[in-house]
């Protein structure tokens, strides 16, 4: 288990390859559909959201309030693809270092994680109360009013919070072998 | 508060936590089928460790509790719009305890109103039958494996998919090869040949209600059905789609009549994250037992 912890740096991401399985702890920042969308079309942070030599995390956690913050009772991540069309100009212009996300993302993120240094980390889809038991603390929240509860912009303070490698920062993606792999096994059976 | 919303809010509750017992067993018996110190061996264990901690702390196996489908077996008489509104308030509540996220959208306005209950919302499949009891089911059906489900119009001359059963495995296998990891894998599909769009769709779920170890009564199915996770699982896409041996947990599939013109085949993808519960009410609409 390789260790990661926030801010992240150009050269710990380029350190990382295809497979490594890391924990990380540090801060993480939520994001998904409608955020991607709404920064993508221009939309600006919010005050006090920073993504620089961040990690964000495509999940819509399930958050409750309770003595006048929040507890996070189930925070998976969701499916990453649907951010395909907007990830890539994410990454370079807020200057992301990771994503965390399931199901893995296309070509255009991929190269982008080799130009900025990088990498899509994958969480276990579903798992949604070890990641939230790796949830130690919400920081803040934006965008809730206006978004919804799971489209908003969680700050999460996060501890031993676990992910694989699937694209890095060198080319390589592990969706892309799998599916061409599992392609031509197909083929023998068909 | 009714007793038939405190037996709905129940279910919820124990669909939303808990995983049941037939898919736990298959999650184990693919942890062991794993190669130790792979990331798919990683995966399983997590999601192992997931299910008991949900279980433990009574909250969602997965943040997304999905669509809410319940199927209704209920004998003649039963007044139906009293029921479907006893039901609405039931997802309100159970959403306001976080049995389920808030996951209801407007189409249009894209506002999110947060009780899960508007147009679709819950979905409730009535079905009359001649017992005096009625029987709940309830699947709530994530969104990530809800996407990687697909429907083929047979003949598709790029699979070479005629339309025979030949036809309709290649199509199904298609569907896997296409959904690798996304669907949050291991799954299970459901499956329709036949009918129209709609009811293709809606079959292909019904398939879901089905235990993971029971066999289909059809034998040319039941074969289609060994042969599609035997082949599935030799691909190699693996748990979340990281390789290994465990893609599928199983296939289940159903059959409709279609029309001369229609050759429909519905794959309905389920995540690991299974949730399916049942019960049949007493005559006060109390929980008698448990369905899986
Ligand atoms: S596909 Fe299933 S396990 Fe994966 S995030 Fe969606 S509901 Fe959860």
């Amino acid at each position: 288990m390789i260790q990661l912890t926030s801010p992240f740096t150009d050269d710990g991401m380029r350190a990382l390859k295809v497979g490594d399985e890391v924990a990380i702890s540090g801060t993480l920042f939520t994001g998904r559909d409608v955020v991607h969308k709404y920064l993508h079309e221009g939309g600006s942070l919010p005050a006090g959201v920073n993504l620089r030599d961040g990690i964000l995390y495509h999940c819509g956690p399930v958050v409750l309030p309770e003595n006048g913050g929040w507890r996070v009772v189930a925070a998976g991540p969701t499916t990453s693809s649907r951010e395909e069309p907007y990830q890539a100009q994410i990454i370079e212009k807020f200057g992301l270092r990771g994503v965390i996300g399931k199901g893995g993302m296309g070509a255009r993120t991929l190269e982008a994680c080799r130009k900025f240094g990088c990498v899509y980390l994958h969480a276990v889809g579903g798992a949604a109360q070890v990641l939230a038991e790796c949830i130690k603390k919400v920081r803040g929240v934006s965008f809730l009013e206006q978004f919804g509860s799971p489209e908003a912009i969680w700050e999460l303070e996060v501890e031993q919070f676990p992910a694989v490698v699937t694209m890095d920062a060198h080319g390589r993606s592990l969706h892309q072998e799998i599916f061409a792999a599992s392609q031509s096994e197909l083929i023998k059976r068909l | 508060m009714s007793c038939l919303q405190d037996s709905l809010v129940e279910l919820i509750r124990r669909a939303s936590a808990e995983i049941p017992d037939d898919v736990q067993r298959a999650i184990l018996g693919s942890l062991h089928q794993e190669k130790q110190g792979t990331i798919a061996e990683s995966a399983l264990k997590l999601i192992e460790r997931n299910i008991e901690l949900a279980k433990a702390k009574s909250q969602p196996i997965c943040q997304d509790t999905g669509s809410i489908l319940f199927f209704v077996d209920a004998p003649v008489g039963l007044d139906q719009i009293a029921w479907e509104e006893t039901a609405r308030e039931a997802v309100r509540q159970a959403t306001q305890r976080g049995y389920l996220r808030q996951n209801s959208v407007d189409s249009l306005t894209g506002v999110n109103d947060g009780t899960n209950v508007g147009p679709g919302s819950p979905t409730i499949h009535f079905h009359q039958h001649r017992a005096p009891h009625t029987e709940v089911r309830l699947v709530l059906k994530g969104g990530g494996c809800e996407n990687v489900g697909a429907q083929y119009a047979l003949p598709i001359e790029a699979l070479k998919a005629n339309r025979d059963l030949a036809g309709c495995r290649r199509a199904v296998l298609d569907a896997v090869l296409q959904a690798q990891g996304k669907g949050c894998g291991p799954g299970i599909l459901g499956v329709c040949i036949g009918g129209d769009r709609a009811t293709g769709y809606e079959h292909s779920k019904r398939q879901l209600l089905r235990l993971l170890d029971d066999r289909n009564p059809v034998p040319a199915l039941d074969e289609l059905e060994q042969d599609v996770l035997k082949t599935a699982n030799e691909l190699g896409i693996g748990p979340m789609g990281f390789g290994g041996k465990t893609t599928l947990l199983g296939v289940k599939v159903g059959v409709l009549n279609r029309l001369p013109a229609s050759f429909f085949v519905s794959v309905s993808y389920m995540c690991w994250a299974y949730r399916r519960q049942g019960v049949t009410l007493g005559a006060d609409d109390s929980i008698r037992n448990w369905l899986y």
